[in-house]
């Protein structure tokens, strides 16, 4: 190798070897003289000729970093700004230690080791599933799923292998982006494993499912109902367990999706017949992250007939060679993609297991009581900025009572869109509610609020004095 | 011959009981912001605020310690995980350096506070660095245009899927093209997600020249077709040299075709999927691109496609107006939707961007050399070891950034597998090395990836510690088979966690078996 080789590769601190000594080692004991030589395997017609766009590397972190932080300066965040969005990303308070576990490299930049050497992890995963568990009221939580929606979709896909149905109903109320998660999952007619998707419609005066249309839709083919607690907009389905016994009644299984951040205050879904419920873990100490924070879960009662047709990898508690030493294995693997090919479950890859250590940190933190605290907090917080905003004049919370953390606002009588609303309230550093009138027409120019345990007094009567401002 | 002076090492062990048995009552970890007196006042008891069919009545039964006591108990748990704290070789996954830069740069609020719903005038920068990346990807694969909204390789194999439903639906075919191909060599996701989508997959097997032949794959198709997935190279290190024409003959009949490029490291800069005529493709950016992988994400499968199948994507997508400024676009009707909520794992997009930056055009031909090299520098030394035979040994060709090997004739000599040479090499802090997916077509199978990552001190050490375990396999089998010694736990027991009786996923479950059993 000549030093003017073109093919010498040049320092850099991600790679030890381009270092040139280390580089020609290589080369000496892989008896290569030119590096194309490895290469050969490939038809000379594969390779690409021509002339790259992408630049050559920034070596410099100091000028990588200052390059980066140029362009995500941009960004005006919820810190910046007083943000009342939620719709599925929800702003809640991250404890640091929380981010200080994420950021540990011995989670973050791994991938998987043996039982042994992973056993710190596999623990972590453990007290994750098992707090979770105790949340929700189940004793059998797979590993995280990639979101909300995905969850949702892979627990009906469960439903329909365990009794054999095609049809699902779901609320029209429910969040378009997750029903659409849920109808990619739920496939398409001409092919196998199709489940027809029918809407049951929501009572406008409350905001809650409306049980006359549900009955009206339930017979013997409904694989399962699925319903969210709270819903989408905001409501809590207090009729939750009436729902569930007329979904028995007709043998459907009840797949429940609800928010973890609640459930130190709301009953858990066990308690009004969920068979199968999935929600959201992103609250439970995970930043929004532009929605690259979200996460979901399955759990269920610990029975064959459920635990055999989960799609996620499962750790066990278990012991070692040794007598009372804890361990941790994989059960049921072989059900997975990753064990059965196309035989699995559906299908598991990677998914968002760094952010259950997050979960886990986070659950530990509070305890019974902190999930008692954060739920009053927000609860009443919630509350008073719908009562609030509610008396600004022309402008209407839909449904006062009976919500966790979201609330429907219509501006229908202050003659503006949500959309220029939206607009004039950014010019007050404020992120107004997601605008869902065009995702519910019938809702008219509505937006979704959300009032979480970060948002102050002085927070909620900004908000109201910017309202009452750009609404007149 | 052993190289290196083999290190002391033991793993951090504190026997750290469970969170749960850790608790104290009464003590407290963390407090939400206490009411204002003028909220309490106007709302009155929280509680009443909830329908009383819906009160929590009995407390979740977690564990109750002060914020200290839970920090120690986590770190407790990060210093009992090896974690590449070590040297991982996993093969398949490429592992790689994660610079801490990025780490320091999607933790600030620019990038974790950001909302998904924001006004786009407010998050300008991080719209700009995702369509920044994809323009990046375009100019690597040939292809139109990327979108980053699945979670992961395996999400991306479902993209695919997914969209190829669409795409044939569109036409009116969906209901005779049924069928998506795939090959014994790519990952399990491939068929798992065509098969989950609601397609019959066709595996084709391995032949001689260690990929199936043109002839097999003339053989199934047929206007039953849907798509082609598969990986090139896979992970055995083998280039399927006739890909074009794989490519060709499935279009003919009128099938989409998948590049998964799980396996992009070696040929970065050499290969693009448009020209050898894909459809789409796949790239991890968690892999391949430097993203953090989390012990299994949040991950990203950025999907690319041509410009014909744009319409398909699934929404919303990055774009760029003509006054410089960036939108989504909502997806239009031809659209799969929603594959996962939201335009994809945003941090992981940014580092991945960050990485490509940093690396450029020249350092991603370093890369791809350096890790096809160091493949090549290991074979020379791993099959100098006895009992380590390559897998597919006729194959004589030099293999690309893996090779899969086989400890077969040492399990047949002492009876130690491989998962038992994989636990002891974590006795010296040697990261597990990866197997191999299923079905296992070379017994005994262990993969390991060099990658540009390690040095070649690192690369050595890893082969000593395989040789110095395998004479240990033949000293005293017995010793190895029991391993590991030096780890956080030992080895775990012989029950069935496949057993109903056995399973226990939380510490509820546990008790109450546990229980049971007495």
């Amino acid at each position: 190798m000549s030093a003017k080789d073109k093919t010498l590769p040049q320092p850099h601190p991600y790679m030890a070897n381009t270092a040139p000594a280390s580089y020609r080692e290589l080369l000496r004991v892989a008896e290569v003289k030119e590096i194309d030589e490895v290469f050969e395997q490939i038809p000379n017609d594969h390779l690409f000729k021509g002339k790259w766009k992408v630049p050559r590397g920034i070596k410099s972190e100091a000028e990588l970093s200052k390059h980066l932080t140029s362009i995500l300066r941009k960004n005006i965040s919820a810190e910046d700004y007083r943000s009342f969005l939620g719709a599925g990303c929800w702003n809640h308070y991250v404890p640091a230690i929380c981010d200080e576990m994420v950021t540990r490299t011995e989670f973050s930049t791994p991938v998987w080791g043996t039982p042994s050497s992973d056993h710190g992890r596999n623990q972590v995963w453990f007290e994750f599933c098992s707090q979770l568990g105790e949340l929700v009221g189940m004793e059998f939580v797979g590993l995280p799923l990639y979101s909300y929606g995905t969850a949702a979709g892979h627990a009906l896909r469960m439903a329909a292998r365990i009794n054999g149905r095609k049809k699902i109903l779901i609320p029209a109320s429910l969040d378009p982006e997750r029903a659409k998660v849920i109808r990619t999952y739920a496939g398409f007619k001409e092919l196998d494993g199709f489940l027809e998707v029918v809407e049951v419609k929501f009572d406008k005066k409350t905001g809650r499912l409306d049980l006359a249309d549900l009955k009206s839709k339930l017979n013997k083919e409904i694989c399962a109902v699925y319903f969210e607690n709270p819903n989408y907009l905001g409501a809590l389905e207090s009729e939750a367990a009436e729902i569930s016994k007329l979904a028995h009644s007709v043998g459907a299984e009840v797949v429940v999706g609800v928010d973890p951040i609640s459930l130190g205050v709301i009953a858990p879904a066990s308690q009004y017949g969920a068979n199968i419920i999935v929600g959201t873990t992103q609250p439970l100490g995970v930043h929004m992250n532009a929605g690259g924070g979200v996460g979901g879960f399955i759990a269920t009662r610990d029975e064959e007939k459920y635990a055999k047709e989960y799609p996620t990898l499962q750790v066990s508690l278990t012991g070692t060679t040794v007598p009372g030493e804890m361990a941790f294995g994989l059960t049921l693997f072989h059900q997975s993609s990753y064990g059965s090919r196309e035989n699995g479950k559906d299908w598991t890859g990677n998914s968002v297991y760094l952010w259950a250590v997050a979960n886990a940190t986070y659950m530990s933190l509070m305890g019974p009581e902190g999930f008692v605290d954060v739920g009053n907090s927000i609860l009443s917080r919630a509350r008073y900025a719908a009562e609030r905003i509610n008396k600004i004049k022309g402008v209407k919370v839909l449904w006062r009572d009976g919500f966790f953390k979201e609330f429907v606002v219509n501006f229908d009588k202050t003659g503006k869109s949500v959309k220029k609303i939206n607009k004039k309230l950014l010019k007050h550093e404020i992120f107004g509610g997601k605008d869902i009138s065009d995702e519910f027409p019938g809702l008219g120019e509505s937006a979704l609020y959300c009032v979480t345990e970060v948002h102050s007094l002085e927070d909620i009567d900004a908000l109201v004095d910017a309202l009452r401002e750009v609404t007149a | 011959m052993i190289k290196s002076k083999i290190r002391k090492y033991h793993a951090a062990v504190w026997d750290e009981p469970l969170v749960m048995d850790l608790s104290q009552p009464g003590r407290r970890g963390a407090f939400a912001p206490a009411i204002e007196d003028e909220i309490a006042g106007s709302v009155g008891n929280p509680s009443a605020l909830i329908p009383s069919s819906l009160k929590r009545k009995v407390a979740p039964e977690l564990p109750e310690l002060s914020e200290f006591e839970v920090q120690r108990h986590y770190l407790h748990l990060s210093q009992q995980t090896l974690g590449m704290m070590g040297i991982s070789l996993f093969g398949t996954c490429t592992m790689k350096y994660n610079p801490r830069l990025n780490e320091r740069l999607v933790y600030q609020p620019f990038v974790a506070k950001m909302h998904p719903h924001q006004d786009p005038e407010t998050m300008q920068g991080i719209l700009e660095i995702v369509y920044r990346f994809d323009q990046i990807l375009r100019d690597l694969s040939g292809l139109d245009k990327f979108v980053f909204q699945a979670g992961g390789g395996a999400d991306a194999a479902y993209t695919m899927a997914t969209l190829t439903r669409a795409y044939h639906a569109a036409r009116g075919e969906l209901a005779q093209r049924t069928e998506i191909i795939t090959t014994v060599q790519a990952h399990p996701c491939n068929p798992a997600t065509a098969a989950a989508a609601g397609f019959k997959v066709i595996t084709l097997p391995l032949e001689k020249d260690g990929y199936p032949s043109l002839e097999a794959l003339k053989s199934v198709l047929s206007n039953r077709t849907a798509a082609l997935m598969v990986n090139n190279p896979d992970d055995i290190g083998i280039y399927n040299p006739k890909i074009k024409e794989w490519v060709k003959a499935v279009k003919a009949v009128g099938g989409l075709c998948f590049y998964d490029h799980a396996n992009f490291n070696g040929v970065m800069t050499r290969i693009r999927a448009a020209d050898l005529g894909f459809d789409a493709c796949m790239y991890m950016l968690h892999k391949t691109f430097g993203g953090t992988k989390g012990g299994g994400g949040p991950a990203v499968g950025a999907f690319g496609c041509q410009k014909e199948l744009v319409p398909y994507l699934a929404g919303p997508t990055v774009e760029k107006k003509s006054d410089g400024t960036y939108f989504l676009k909502e997806e239009g009707p031809k659209s799969v939707g929603r594959v996962r909520e939201f335009f994809g794992n945003v941090p992981v997009v940014i580092r991945a961007y960050s990485w490509t930056r940093a690396m450029g055009i020249d350092g991603l031909r370093d890369a791809a050399n350096i890790s096809v090299l160091a493949n090549n520098y290991m074979e020379k030394r791993l099959l100098a070891i006895k009992g380590v035979t390559k897998g597919l040994p006729e194959l004589t060709q030099r293999r690309l950034e893996m090779t899969r090997y086989s400890l077969g004739e040492l399990t047949a000599e002492t009876g130690v597998t491989t998962v038992d040479v994989q636990n002891r090499m974590t006795d010296y802090g040697v990261d597990a090395f990866w197997l191999s997916h299923e079905p296992w077509f070379i017994p005994e199978p262990f993969t390991p990836e060099a990658g540009e990552l390690w040095s070649i001190e690192d690369i050595d050490y890893w082969i000593d510690i395989l040789e110095v375990v395998c004479e240990e396999a033949r000293k005293d089998s017995d010793f190895v088979k029991n391993a590991p010694y030096n780890q956080v736990v030992h080895k775990q027991g012989s029950t069935n966690l496949d057993d109903p009786k056995n399973w226990a996923t939380t510490y509820r479950a546990y008790k109450r078996k546990h229980a049971a059993k007495k």
